[in-house]
């Protein structure tokens, strides 16, 4: 469980969030959605240690973020930013061998190959391995940093609107490989989304963020209604029944 | 492959030393043999901690263009020195020995480039082109105000200081090379000893933040060593600006592979290499006294404006 405890956070003199305070349940995929400029990447990004938290807690499975070490920290959590930037010229199985430096500093054994393998396979990597990052286009290089994320073997992963430069072949085949984690492997998934029908078809959980402020949280089923997503996007939105759960119509 | 090449360049280093040691060697020999002896050890120490300072400033600046010399490092070092001068006194200055006066500018040295450079490179997302303007600018600040104190202090302490300023591969103080080469040798194998944190700091603090690595404070201790490393090869030879991109260019081209082991053993071969196989061509077989650090500007600043223009039109 991710423990929010009244974590505030702002920029100069503006308010980014204010008296965040949520739990997120492991196991499972906890989809946390809202407006542009809401504050969904600040406080991934503070759960994820890129931004410093000042103000209020954060607890990783009872670890606390001010207490615990950044390389214990990066055994529990991964995170895929939104704008990951990388400063050097790698090749894709560089990139992902990466993934295992917590584990490895850097000697990478048997066993990290074969994870780093097993990441290649499982996000469709494979035929891409040898080219260099900047050779790829944008969603090649998401499901290249999830894959990373995943070498890392954490059993938190912290994604950061992951599904934006995927068509909806690659869409529906990352959610699908981040369920299987979910429920097999028994990972704990936190993924900023912006379209609210991918958070209702595919999460467990739901938190929605507006200026900074926490709208709603909860099971899925149960707090992302149509009058929720109504208020806090300020869209008129009506629900269609599908066999696989609601949609919500806002086009 | 990377190892052979390794190698080679081991090999080259050991065969220009042994060339620029024993070539023409007569008359008063063992004189001339404990001159050359001296020289090629600074030669050496000079080359690889230029080289090494570049690739480190490098890794934590994330770009291939800036070197601690174009961010003014040197400068401020000759600074400082001169200011030292004016606060000791020119005639206790004369009574201090080299070693003293090195290790005292270094001390003051590693304050001065945490506190300026640290914060420079720890705002995210500073351009390329803003860095190298702040670098420029340093450089220029720095150098100024070291001429301009020397215009107010009065002509003898003025001689004191003048050595420093350009560079010459002389003879060097001999307690400064021995405390130069421990200190050398110290910091290439603290840097050694955390290649691979360096490996993830390449690619950035972002991802050597999620990856675990503590990235603030292995950059300050990198900047820590790159300012000792600056201070040896000031100290000794004085200001090369561009020697550090001729070598890390070339290394990035020969090593092949990202590690920073290999990386950094490649650069401070280069490094020694070009210096050694450099001053033998100019002093001895050309008979050029000084010559070597014009011709390295020279070609080190047309690679600069090089690397920096491609970089703008691409
Ligand atoms: N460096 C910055 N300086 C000032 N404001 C910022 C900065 N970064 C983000 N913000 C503001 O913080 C708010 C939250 O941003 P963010 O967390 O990225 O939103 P989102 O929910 O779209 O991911 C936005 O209003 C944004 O304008
Ligand atoms: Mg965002």
């Amino acid at each position: 469980m991710i423990t929010i405890n009244n974590v505030s956070h702002k920029i100069g003199a503006n308010d980014i969030l204010t008296n965040v305070t949520a739990e997120i349940p492991a196991n499972g995929i906890t989809a946390i959605v809202g407006p542009n400029g809401a504050g969904k990447s600040t406080l991934l990004n503070l759960i994820g240690r890129q931004t410093t938290l000042n103000d209020g807690d954060i607890q990783i499975d009872g670890s606390s973020l001010h207490s615990t070490s950044t390389d214990k920290l990066a055994l529990k959590i991964a995170l895929v930013a939104q704008d990951v930037g990388v400063a050097s010229r790698i090749k894709i199985k560089e990139l992902i061998a990466f993934g295992r430096w917590p584990h490895s500093k850097g000697r990478l054994n048997d066993f990290d190959k074969e994870i780093v393998e097993a990441a290649m396979e499982r996000f469709d990597l494979v035929d891409l391995k040898d080219r260099f990052l900047d050779q790829l286009s944008g969603g090649q290089r998401q499901r290249a940093f999830i894959a990373m994320a995943f070498a890392q073997e954490t059993d938190w992963l912290l994604l950061d609107e992951p599904l934006n430069n995927l068509d909806m072949f690659h869409a529906r085949a990352l959610m699908n490989e981040l369920k299987l984690l979910a429920v097999e492997n028994q990972k704990s998934i936190v993924m900023v989304i912006h379209d609210v029908n991918y958070a209702a078809r595919w999460s467990d959980y739901c938190i929605g963020l507006d200026f900074g402020k926490i709208k709603f949280a909860g099971a899925t089923q149960d707090v992302l209604t149509a009058k929720s997503v109504e208020q806090l996007f300020q869209v008129n939105v009506s629900v269609l029944g599908s066999p696989n759960g609601i949609i919500l119509d806002h086009y | 492959m990377a190892n052979a090449r390794l190698f080679l360049l081991g090999a080259a280093l050991i065969l220009s030393s042994l060339f620029f040691l024993f070539w023409g060697l007569s008359g008063n020999t063992w004189f001339i043999f404990e001159l050359r002896s001296k020289k090629l050890i600074t030669l050496i120490t000079v080359g690889g901690a230029v080289s090494v300072a570049t690739i480190l400033f490098q890794t934590i600046s994330a770009n291939r263009i800036l070197t601690p010399a174009i961010m003014g490092f040197d400068a401020l070092y000759i600074l400082l020195q001169t200011l030292l001068v004016v606060v000791i006194g020119g005639a206790n200055w004369a009574l201090l020995p080299d070693s003293i006066v090195f290790l005292l500018t270094s001390a003051i040295m590693v304050g001065a480039s945490l506190l300026l450079y640290q914060f420079l490179l720890q705002k995210d997302g500073r351009h390329l082109h803003v860095l190298i303007l702040v670098g420029v600018i340093f450089g220029l600040l720095f150098r100024s105000l070291t001429s301009f104190i020397q215009r107010l202090i009065d002509p003898s302490e003025f001689a004191m200081i003048q050595s420093t300023m350009f560079a010459s591969f002389g003879s060097v103080d001999e307690n400064s090379l021995i405390i130069s080469c421990i200190i050398f040798l110290l910091c290439t194998l603290l840097v050694f000893k955390y290649s691979t944190f360096l490996d993830v700091m390449a690619l950035g603090k972002q991802m050597a933040v999620s990856l675990g690595v503590s990235y603030i404070s292995f950059q300050r201790l990198t900047l820590v060593v790159i300012s000792l490393l600056v201070c040896i090869s000031t100290a000794l030879v004085g200001p090369i600006t561009f020697l550090g991109l001729l070598v890390s260019a070339l290394t990035y081209k020969i090593a092949g592979s990202l590690e920073h082991k290999k990386l950094l053993i490649i650069s401070f071969l280069l490094g020694a290499l070009f210096l050694v196989i450099g001053q033998t061509i100019f002093e001895r077989l050309l008979r050029l006294q000084s010559t070597l650090s014009i011709v390295i500007e020279f070609f080190g600043g047309m690679l600069f404006l090089y690397l920096v223009l491609r970089k703008r039109f691409k």
